[in-house]
């Protein structure tokens, strides 16, 4: 514990007043300055490190949006569409409420996205940091799990048949699918019962596993220290006298600073959507869930909201067709590393063993089962990427050229997938998405090859920076 | 303390304590989980509907409420009914062989899986992620749909596509036909869907 100190008679009201605090409270000042005046970053942060606390402003904004939004919603599959909409017309400030947290979900995955991609460019879950690229995912999973659910409770067409659909993906699962999907439903379609327990989760369970995990995020990212857009570690050169990294400096006020003004801009155009498309043309709020549920029809053209896109087309994409050529894939990969490869004999047996029965669990359960699988699985991929990455260096500057065309076509392919996913099928989209899966999957799976080849530049000692 | 050896008959009942907590929580959670189960009331709602189906008239169809799932009732024209076993090559289960006694009852095994030749009676849920198709039964070319399409429905979720007897085509997400619900005609105009002569 820390000593008791008194103050000499005569010191500032001020002074005191701090003083009596630090004596009954030390953690505080202790904290704030391992996480605000003395926690070091990096100087040359650029645009890609607004994001981080940005998606901490949104996560905010949705907290304070949805307890004022909860003091008017019904969750009763009777009134919850009559409720919404009483919001949207008859609360004062209502609609202004309610289009903030449902633009703030769209918001909520624009920032995370950004942050992720930004994280991937630089190798910002490499070695030490990947409890926190872990934890990272693992808030996206919720944040999924969180709007998905959230998406329910306006109980329109979009509402019902998403989590129709949605659920049932989980009856695909073979032995227990169906009694799975009935625990979750609570009944025998989605009802009222779903609806209570979705809204549950949503402003309680999740929420505060949300908030669990971004504290975790950021108290794992605050003891190895922020990597840096070239990937150099600022603690290995330390001023010897103060022990602060030479490349360092406080968050606060530096980076407080400097954050308002991401907050600002983000703010200008988030209250543009908010009060000039907070539908945004069907991609926020979708038409058809301004029409109340009916279980007895699906809309004509049915589409999960935006972000869920990209790995809706890897459901999609998994047909027949598609299961034959992973078991393609899947024998070629066994095939060259029998007779490419350096290992062991045992282990090249080992891997044309597990090839076979992989292929044979292919051809034994459904492809719906599969397209299940492989929209969990590029979720669930990315939590390997520390151990999947092993170029020798972080960051895509000192990467071989040829690299950023792989990420380049990456990002893009993850694009194509997200339009794909709202787009009504066709055999030629199909295809694409098909396509566009492998490369998804090649891109993470080969990583462990392709990551180490090439011709790379010699990282500096020091991280660049130009001061303006 | 720290300095003395491990007493192992210590060591013993907190093992034996620690498990014995384990057991009693995990006991616990189990009406937590159970609580997820539909209640007793969602199980009581499965009554039986009637359905009188006096003014179908040929090519129509009509969509009734039955367990909160819609069912369909379709009157085929014979020329459709004719068309069905020429499709079966495009089918991945023409002759219902999958799953029956969860799809197909006894008394709907046959070509035009129904009762009466030409009345279809089937969930309109599709077995892939449980969507309701949309009616295509005219047939010809149209957006979405291959151009020899015989008349069927089409899944707008996954582009699942059936024939007019319910029957999935092959190398399409959806793994089965459409559920045959149990039914029985009561007479040549009432229609009971969710009870059959066995039960």
């Amino acid at each position: 514990m820390a000593e008791f100190k008194e103050l000499p008679p005569g010191a500032p009201v001020t002074a005191q007043v701090t003083n009596w605090f630090e004596n009954r409270f030390p953690t505080a000042f202790t904290e704030y300055k391992k996480h605000m005046s003395e926690y070091y970053a990096p100087k040359n942060f650029n645009f890609w490190y607004f994001f981080g606390s940005l998606a901490m402003l949104v996560l905010v904004i949705q907290i304070v949006t949805g307890i004022f939004l909860v003091m008017h919603y019904k969750p009763d599959a009777a009134l919850a569409f009559a409720s919404v909409e009483y919001i949207m017309r008859d609360v004062p400030g209502g609609w202004l409420i309610r289009y903030m947290h449902s633009t703030g979900a769209s918001a909520f995955f624009v920032v995370v996205y950004l942050h992720m991609y930004r994280g991937l460019i630089y190798g910002s879950y490499r070695k030490p940091r990947e409890l926190v690229w872990i934890f990272g995912v693992a808030i996206f999973l919720c944040l999924m799990g969180e709007a998905f659910m959230g998406y329910l409770l306006p109980w329109g067409q979009m509402s019902y048949w998403g989590a129709q659909v949605i659920i049932n993906l989980f009856a695909a699962i073979p032995f227990v699918g169906p009694d799975l999907a009935l625990l979750i439903r609570g009944d025998y379609v989605v009802g009222d019962a779903t609806l209570n327990r979705f809204f549950a989760f949503h402003v309680i369970a999740i929420p505060l596993v949300l908030i669990g995990l971004v504290v975790a995020h950021l108290l794992a990212l605050h003891d190895v220290g922020s990597n840096n857009p070239d990937g150099v570690e600022i603690k290995e050169k330390k001023d010897p006298k103060t022990g602060i990294p030479l490349d360092g400096i406080a968050f606060h006020p530096y980076y407080t600073i400097h954050d308002i003004l991401g907050v600002s801009v983000f703010l200008m155009i988030f209250s543009a959507i908010i009060f000039f498309a907070p539908e945004m043309g069907g991609y926020f709020l979708e038409f058809n869930n301004f029409i109340p549920a009916d279980p007895l029809k699906t809309p004509a053209h049915i589409a999960p909201v935006w972000y869920f896109t990209p790995y809706y087309s890897m459901l999609r994409a998994t047909t027949d067709v598609m299961v034959n050529v992973m078991c393609v894939l899947f024998a070629l990969g066994a095939v060259l590393a029998f007779v490419k490869g350096s290992m062991s004999g045992k282990v090249k047996i080992g891997i044309a063993i597990a090839a076979l029965v992989t292929i044979a669990l292919l051809k034994t359960f459904d492809a719906k089962f599969w397209g299940v699988v492989m929209m969990g699985a590029g979720v669930v991929i990315l939590f390997f990427l520390p151990w999947l990455d092993q170029s020798p260096v972080k960051s895509i500057r000192y990467r071989p050229g040829w690299h950023k065309y792989v990420y380049g076509v990456f990002i893009a392919f993850f694009l194509i997938l997200g339009w794909l996913g709202v787009e009504a099928p066709s055999p030629g989209k199909t295809l694409l998405a098909q396509i566009g899966t492998v490369y998804y999957f090649g891109f993470f799976l080969l990583m462990p090859w392709w990551s180490r080849l090439g011709e790379f530049k010699p990282v500096p000692e020091r991280v660049v920076f130009h001061a303006h | 303390m720290s300095q003395d050896a491990i007493d192992p008959s210590r060591r013993a009942w907190v093992g034996i304590a620690c498990g014995a907590a384990a057991v009693g929580g995990a006991a616990t959670a189990v009406p937590f989980v159970a609580s997820f189960a539909p209640s007793e009331r969602a199980k009581a709602a499965g009554a039986a509907v009637e359905v009188d189906i006096s003014n179908l008239k040929s090519g129509e169809m009509t969509t009734v409420e039955w367990r909160g799932k819609p069912v369909w009732i379709l009157k085929r024209t014979p020329e459709q009914v004719a068309e069905l076993p020429k499709l079966d090559a495009k089918l991945a289960d023409p002759d219902s062989q999958r799953k029956p006694d969860e799809l197909t009852p006894e008394y709907a095994r046959n070509k035009a899986r129904s009762i009466k030749p030409e009345l279809l009676v089937a969930v309109g849920i599709c077995s892939h992620l449980g969507c309701s198709p949309t009616a295509k039964l005219q047939a010809g070319a149209q957006p979405s749909l291959p151009d020899d399409w015989q008349g069927g429905f089409f899944c707008p979720c996954h582009g699942s596509m059936f024939d007019l007897a319910g029957r999935v085509y092959k190398n399409l997400p959806a793994p089965d036909n459409l559920e045959i619900p149990p039914h029985m005609y009561l007479s040549d105009s009432k229609l009971l869907i969710g009870e059959d002569k066995k039960a």
